[in-house]
């Protein structure tokens, strides 16, 4: 437990060595702030919530976590660090969660930076807090995902443009399970057991739920169960791939 | 039982096998020189020896525990310079060995002791608290080194210490191996054969990924041809005089005339079964009077039978 924290201090510190984290933050700001603002209607809706806020959370990860996550292990590969790294006295266990936790800890840090968008709201209107909260939850735990995926790609490859490529397109397939689009394919024909199985591996399922204010417990081990097992498919794909 | 136990490593990748069945132990207060051409499967062992790749087969065994069934407790025991001495660049010289001093155990007094005595000991002051990536190459490689030796370890594996650094640098270098060596396994690989005999107390050759020599420097150079082979001037006699009675001593076996001036011939001796001839060569001189401008017993070439050694070993694969 004791590494991971040492690790994940090192690496949550990197970020802020390099501008990484400045370049991340702003365009995320950015981005969702005329997402919601723009594209969203926030004010047109004329309601007191953070939906149109939430709502484009799932397209913005899309691009923006692999951007993330696809330097957490290939650039270790790519310098050498990983032999490094992996020669000192910790377990795969402690360096993948070390690695992982500080990017999620990161992203967490951007998105408390999206406050004045939950000030806005109540300034204007009197918007149920909880929901917001759930909102957060939610976003928080479909970027959780989101990184545990880039995080298990990023170890296949010690190259980071095709980290980030493939990473899109893995999270993509995990956002269009659960489009009405992709479902409707499935429901001419397959049996609804399958269609409904397609759906609930999508995030959008989950985390649209948890953005509206349903909290569900069901959800939220989704998305727990979704980091553990690409975690964990992390730490086997390094054991097997180390050297090259 | 030896410190540091390898038996009968392998490693293949795909059908290429890169270390094939290396077995050889390390005696605490020994540094070992691990000698063989480039793609000899140097690195491949030494990074097995380290628990960062698993062996196909065989067993590395660090003070009697296993590297594969209990590694975070060896690698504790372990100190590793990986090749290209990598460090995460955006980190100061600081901060990372502040870092791998937290992963080694190191907390509050003892952790700030040994991280600012290390930075003492390979010369790091001056550049502590600036980002690696800025650093040059021997700064670089010193902070690799560095981060290997914070912990004392009991065992410490060097790959190519000292590769890219000018001859100063390299010089320092093996003064800090040579200083540390007494109370630790030192495993260093290296393509210079000068810095075999100057550091190292042993020395193996691999080749093809099979382990082909194994002796102290002393005892590979005795395998060189020319190994107690002497080179001899002389004045006040003529070429064939000389030689003749030169041939007449039963210790010499050849006699080849190398060189010939005004007043002054030179011969290269070899000896018969490796026997001294300085003795019967200055005897000789006295009785016929003749003058020694030059005399001189080689040691052999390490660089030669390490050529000759993996040249053999490459030609049968």
């Amino acid at each position: 437990m004791n590494n991971v924290w040492i690790l994940f201090k090192r690496e949550l510190s990197s970020y802020f060595a390099t501008p990484i984290a400045y370049v991340f933050i702003v365009i995320f700001l950015f981005i969702s702030g005329i997402f919601t603002f723009y594209l969203g209607n926030f004010f047109a809706r004329d309601q007191a919530d953070l939906l149109p806020f939430f709502n484009f959370h799932p397209w913005l990860y899309l691009f923006l976590i692999p951007a993330l996550s696809m330097r957490l292990w290939a650039e270790e590969r790519k310098s050498g660090t990983i032999e490094l790294l992996l020669t000192l006295p910790m377990t795969m266990g402690q360096a993948v969660s070390g690695k992982f936790l500080a990017a999620w800890a990161f992203t967490a840090i951007t998105l408390a930076l999206t406050f004045p968008m939950w000030i806005t709201v109540n300034y204007l209107g009197d918007p149920d807090n909880g929901t917001v909260l759930a909102g957060y939850l939610g976003s928080l735990l479909m970027a959780g995902g989101f990184l545990a995926i880039g995080s298990c790609i990023s170890a296949l490859t010690k190259n980071q443009v095709i980290a980030f490529v493939v990473s899109v397109v893995v999270c993509l397939a995990f956002i269009l399970s659960g489009f009405p689009l992709v479902l409707d394919f499935f429901s001419g024909w397959a049996p609804q057991v399958i269609v409904e199985t397609i759906s609930s591996f999508s995030f959008l399922t989950h985390f649209n739920a948890l953005s509206r204010g349903v909290v569900d417990l069901r959800d939220i081990i989704y998305f727990v169960t979704l980091i553990a097992f690409w975690l964990f498919a992390n730490a086997i794909i390094i054991a097997i791939k180390k050297a090259d | 039982m030896a410190m540091v136990e390898i038996k009968n490593l392998c490693k293949h990748y795909g059908p290429f096998t890169a270390v094939d069945n290396v077995s050889f132990d390390v005696e605490r207060g020994e540094v070992l020189g691990f000698l063989g051409p480039n793609g000899a499967g140097k690195s491949t062992t030494m990074k097995m020896v380290t628990g960062f790749l698993t062996p196909d087969g065989g067993t590395v065994s660090i003070g009697g525990h296993d590297i594969t069934k209990n590694p975070v407790a060896v690698k504790k025991r372990i100190g590793y310079l990986p090749e290209g001495a990598p460090a995460y660049p955006d980190m100061t010289a600081q901060t990372f060995l502040d870092f791998i001093a937290e992963v080694r155990g190191l907390t509050g007094n003892e952790k700030r002791r040994r991280v600012e005595e290390t930075i003492n000991k390979v010369n790091l002051e001056g550049v502590v608290y600036q980002p690696i990536e800025t650093l040059s190459k021997g700064f670089k490689r010193r902070v690799g080194l560095a981060q290997a030796i914070l912990h004392d370890p009991e065992v410490l594996i060097l790959d190519e210490p000292t590769d890219g650094l000018d001859p100063n640098q390299k010089h320092e270098v093996r003064a800090l191996i040579k200083e540390m060596a007494a109370e630790k396994v030192i495993i260093l690989s290296t393509h210079i054969l000068e810095e075999v005999d100057a550091v190292c107390t042993r020395a193996v050759i691999i080749a093809a990924g099979k382990l082909v020599a194994d002796g102290t420097p002393t005892e590979l150079e005795a395998r060189s041809p020319q190994h107690n082979s002497v080179t001899l001037a002389l004045r006040g006699t003529d070429k064939k005089t000389a030689e003749r009675a030169l041939k007449k001593i039963d210790v010499i076996k050849t006699v080849e005339s190398t060189a010939e001036t005004e007043n002054v011939v030179g011969f290269r001796l070899y000896p018969r079964a490796n026997r001294p001839m300085v003795a019967a060569i200055s005897q000789l001189a006295q009785e016929q009077k003749w003058q020694i401008e030059e005399l001189h017993v080689h040691k052999g070439r390490l660089d030669e039978v390490f050529r000759t050694i993996t040249a053999n070993q490459q030609s049968l694969t």
